[in-house]
Order: C-alpha cells, then sequence, then structure tokens
C-alpha cells in the first residue's frame, strides 16, 4: 500500500526539519530584539562589568552573575568530569560487555529526574553538610557545583563512553601485543585515540551546567553579588533571569533580556567549541 | 513500514481518543486561573478544590509567581484572577477590580533549635539593613546570622520592608522565590532568619515574637500584632460571571471558613 511518494516524504520531512530550525531562530531574534536596546542605552561595559544589580535603583551590573555563572559552571567541571571520564573508561575497559549493557541506560537515566530534585537533594543534604563541616550559609558556588556535577554526569559518561567504544579494537591488541599492560593501553594508546570526543563532552556537559536553572536557583542562594569563596552564596546569569522575569517591566525587563543575549552567547562559544573539538578527531581519522 | 498492522491501529485509536479528550475538555469545562502571591497559592488551591466539588462545571488552575506576576497577569488577562498581598496596591493596579478576601501576618522565622524568641522591630530593621550580623548581639548563640529574604517582585516582601521600614537588604542576603522555599532554607539552617506568610508555619521552623507579641489568629485580628497586610484577589472592571461567582465563593461563609481553618483571617 502506497500512501505517499518518495518526493511529498521528503518534503514533508524537510518541512518539518525547517520548523524546528525556524522556531530556533525565532528564539534567538526575539531575546536580541528585546535586549539589544538596552544593551545600546547601557553599554556593553557598563552591563558586563558593574558590579551592583539593583534594578529598583536603576543599577543593572551582571558582572557578579557572570562571574558567578563562571564559578559553578567550572566547579561543576571539576566535580562532574573526573567521575564521569573515570567512569566511561571503567565501563568500556574493565567492565564485561553484558554487565555493561545494564549499567550504562541506567546512569542515562540519570539524566531523566527533574532538576527540582536534585534541587532539593541540594538544599536537604548537600547544604546542610557544606554548612556544618565549612560554615557559612551552605547555599553555595561549592553546594551548585557537587550538584551540577553530578547533574551533567549522564552526559559526559555516556558520550565519553561511546568514544572510548568506538576506539578500533586493532589499537589495542596492539598495544598489547607490545607487551603493554591493561592499564598502560588505556592511558598512552585508548584515550590518546578519544581525546577529542572526551574534550567535546565534557564541554557539552559545560553546556548544560551553564543553563541550568531550577537546581541551580534552589542551591545557590541567589545573593547578587561577587563570591571571594566557593562558600559564598551566588547569583547564576540563568537564576537572575528566573527570579525576575515574572514581575520586570520595562528597562528591568529589557535588561533581563540582555542577560539572556550575554547567556546565548556564552553557550553558543562553548558549543563551537565542541563542534570544533568532534570536527578535528574526525579529520585525524 | 516498522509498524505491524496492529500496531497502526493502536495509534490510530490513541490518537482519536486524544483528539475526544481535547474536544470534551474545550467544550464542557469553563477555565479559571489565577496567579500571583505564593502566600495565598495554597489557599487559594484548597478554595478552588473545594468550589470544583459544588460546581464540578468549572476548572481552577491556580499558578505562583509572587504579587507582582499577579497584578501583571491580571492587567495583561493571562489569568482572570490575580492573587496579590500588598499593604498597598502600586500606581499600574488601580485600573483592576481589588476585593480584599482574607488578610495575612508575616511571622518571622527561626530554626527551632535557635533560643532567640522575641526580635523587636529596630532588631528586625538592623538584621535586615545587614548591621547587626551575630545571633549573639541579640543572645543567641556564637554564629552569624544568614538573612533569607524573598526576590523584589514579591507581596511579603513588599509588606514586610513597608511596615518594618527603612530595610537596604545586604547583598550577601540569600533570595529564595516563594514562601514555601524560604521554609525549606529557614528549616533546614540552624542560623537563618526569614519571614514567610503565618498561614505556612509549620513545627519545623518557629514563630518568633516582634515587639513581645506571638503571631497568631488572635493578635492578628486584635491588631496588636505589626506585620499584617491583607490578600487582594485582582479583576478586570466587569468580570466574567464565573469568575465573580468564585469570588462570592470566597466571601461566604464555607469559604471564608477554609481560610480561617487555614491559619488565615477572614474579612468580616
Amino acid at each position: 500500500m502506497q500512501v505517499f511518494g518518495e518526493n511529498t516524504v521528503r518534503r514533508i520531512l524537510m518541512g518539518i526539519a525547517f520548523s524546528a530550525l525556524f522556531g530556533l531562530l525565532l528564539i534567538a531574534l526575539f531575546i536580541v530584539k528585546e535586549g539589544f536596546p538596552f544593551l545600546v542605552k547601557v553599554g556593553l561595559r557598563d552591563f558586563l562589568l558593574s558590579s551592583t544589580w539593583d534594578p529598583q535603583a536603576g543599577r543593572y551590573g551582571i558582572y557578579p552573575m557572570v562571574v558567578a555563572s563562571l564559578w559553578v559552571t567550572l566547579g561543576a567541571m571539576v566535580v562532574g568530569a573526573p567521575l564521569g571520564i573515570a567512569g566511561a573508561i571503567f565501563l568500556t575497559e574493565f567492565m564485561p560487555k553484558p554487565v555493561m549493557r545494564v549499567v550504562k541506560p541506567t546512569i542515562e537515566l540519570l539524566a531523566g529526574i527533574p532538576s527540582v530534585v536534585y534541587g532539593f537533594i541540594g538544599v536537604m543534604v548537600v547544604a546542610p553538610i557544606i554548612r556544618g563541616h565549612w560554615g557559612g550559609p551552605g547555599l553555595s558556588v561549592l553546594g551548585g557545583s557537587v550538584i551540577l556535577g553530578v547533574m551533567v554526569l549522564p552526559t559526559i559518561m555516556s558520550i565519553s563512553t561511546d568514544v572510548i567504544a568506538a576506539v578500533p579494537q586493532s589499537f589495542r591488541e596492539g598495544s598489547f601485543a607490545l607487551g603493554a599492560t591493561r592499564w598502560q593501553t588505556v592511558r598512552m594508546v585508548v584515550l590518546k585515540a578519544a581525546r577529542s570526543g572526551i574534550v567535546a563532552s565534557v564541554i557539552l556537559g559545560m553546556g548544560r551546567a551553564v543553563g541550568e536553572t531550577m537546581a541551580v536557583i534552589m542551591v545557590t542562594g541567589n545573593a547578587a553579588k561577587v563570591p571571594h569563596s566557593m562558600l559564598d552564596s551566588v547569583r547564576t546569569l540563568t537564576a537572575n533571569i528566573a527570579l525576575e522575569m515574572g514581575y520586570a517591566t520595562g528597562l528591568h525587563r529589557q535588561a533581563l533580556f540582555a542577560t539572556g543575549i550575554v547567556l546565548f552567547v556564552f553557550i553558543m562559544i562553548l558549543n563551537t567549541i565542541a563542534g570544533a573539538a568532534i570536527k578535528q578527531k574526525a579529520r585525524r581519522r | 513500514m516498522f509498524l505491524n498492522r496492529r500496531g497502526k491501529i493502536t495509534i490510530a485509536i490513541l490518537f482519536v481518543w486524544t483528539a475526544v479528550q481535547w474536544s470534551g475538555c474545550g467544550r464542557s469545562k469553563l477555565s479559571i486561573t489565577l496567579a500571583g502571591s505564593t502566600a495565598f497559592q495554597p489557599f487559594a488551591e484548597k478554595l478552588a478544590e473545594q468550589y470544583m466539588t459544588v460546581r464540578p462545571d468549572i476548572n481552577i488552575t491556580v499558578q505562583g509567581g509572587g504579587s507582582a506576576v499577579g497584578i501583571q497577569s491580571a492587567i495583561s488577562g493571562t489569568a482572570q484572577i490575580g492573587m496579590a498581598d500588598l499593604v498597598d496596591l502600586p500606581e499600574e493596579a488601580k485600573a483592576l477590580q481589588a476585593t480584599v478576601v482574607a488578610r495575612d501576618g508575616i511571622s518571622m522565622v527561626v530554626h527551632p533549635t535557635n533560643p532567640v524568641a522575641d526580635l523587636t522591630l529596630d532588631q528586625i530593621r538592623q538584621i535586615f539593613s545587614g548591621t547587626i550580623r551575630q545571633w549573639n548581639v541579640l543572645g543567641g548563640p556564637d554564629d552569624p546570622i544568614t538573612v533569607v529574604s524573598r526576590e523584589a517582585g514579591s507581596g511579603t516582601r513588599s509588606s514586610f520592608e513597608q511596615i518594618v521600614q527603612q530595610i537596604h537588604l545586604p547583598s550577601d542576603a540569600i533570595i529564595q522565590d516563594s514562601n514555601g522555599t524560604i521554609r525549606e532554607t529557614v528549616a533546614n539552617d540552624k542560623n537563618a532568619v526569614g519571614y514567610l506568610s503565618h498561614g505556612l508555619l509549620n513545627e519545623r521552623i518557629k514563630a518568633l515574637r516582634v515587639d513581645g507579641i506571638e503571631c497568631t489568629v488572635q493578635t492578628i485580628k486584635g491588631g496588636q500584632y505589626p506585620l499584617v497586610r491583607p490578600v487582594f484577589l485582582l479583576t478586570r472592571e466587569k468580570p466574567e460571571a464565573a469568575v465573580a461567582d468564585f469570588i462570592t465563593y470566597i466571601l461566604s461563609a464555607p469559604g471564608q471558613k477554609t481560610i480561617e481553618n487555614s491559619g488565615l483571617i477572614g474579612v468580616e
């Protein structure tokens, strides 16, 4: 039974694919349209580098939020990247294949847990531990880093696992034939071959961490000031938008959209680096 | 194709079923949306639930967001009813029809283990302006105070700041975006101090006396307790019949009883 011809199907699929792209384009245009007038009026330097955020007094400096986003994201990578990569190595190189087929989907299931749940774990478990051991309010850069580090685990681990598993078996056999141990093979051959893919997985995880909102609002405490230590409470770019977008009007609203532009550029840079890293790997093959 | 015949039939049935459900929803049920104050949100949910058992043909959705969101969405029409709990309504809300449906105390709260039990308005002002930073100044332990406040669009925050006056929140104050998360934060931090709706007190946090007066239904009603604000429901000038009827229900005896039972104060 032939309902649709080859060409009709192709056109329908093309239409659907382009509608997704078109939606993305509209979002980008909308954010720029709403936020750009603000950047022109206040100036990019004042916006990015002044450190007082007080919309009621007409002070719009997002420097504290930029620093906070960077700190929390880097912290998340310090927590998540080693765990994710080590886990991926263990899964592919040391764990029997049948076990891996069970464990890997289980880890990917972590990605399906709603971020509110991570946030609650942060508030009820992680923050009190931090407060008890090191002082400070507990809701802090450190708390956010730990929670985000766990949240990016599935991204980093599952992509790294795929990349490491894709390293040709002949590489490992060659290495074994030269008398290398298993760990030497992993360290000197497999990781070298999979390096750019692993880098890409970390950068994609980073993109996830920068963009995460709900859990971060709950765990970092949202104080709009430049942090001096890992125990200080901070407000990230995403948290700033989510907290205030509901009631912001006029210039304040534009400032939040301008914050969105900064975030957009942030994530685009990260994704471009990830793309370049993956391409570099393809070229080497 | 990758589906066998039975698979196709199943999908077709699901499609038809969903379509029927959707069209059914749209035709037979009137829907009312409330948005705004997170302090009144749980009570609005309770009232909506009760009202829907009386009037099953009406579907009520309650959303949070804060009082400023309530005012915004009532003006823009994204919600038929905006909830706002402010001492004074702002200029832009003057065009809306405002009905006071309850009064609500703002309780000062700390962790249950905190020995401090009493604060004066002046001490509250100094704590929330960052001049008092240690609990030992107030007769408590030798620990720093964690100040927990709300985002600027919150009705609880603007009422609080308007009554206490001259608050300049320090930049390291922790900001939470609902009454519920304030409660969680204070319940999990032994050094925290925050404020929230009297109706949301529970045994996991401790309410403080303000100027020696306990925050109870009696003191709020009698006017001794200083931190009290009204709860407004905002609608357009001429609300639809269903919306007006729901507000009438809230003001009626059973509606007011629900409000009183859950710790708010009804209007006489």
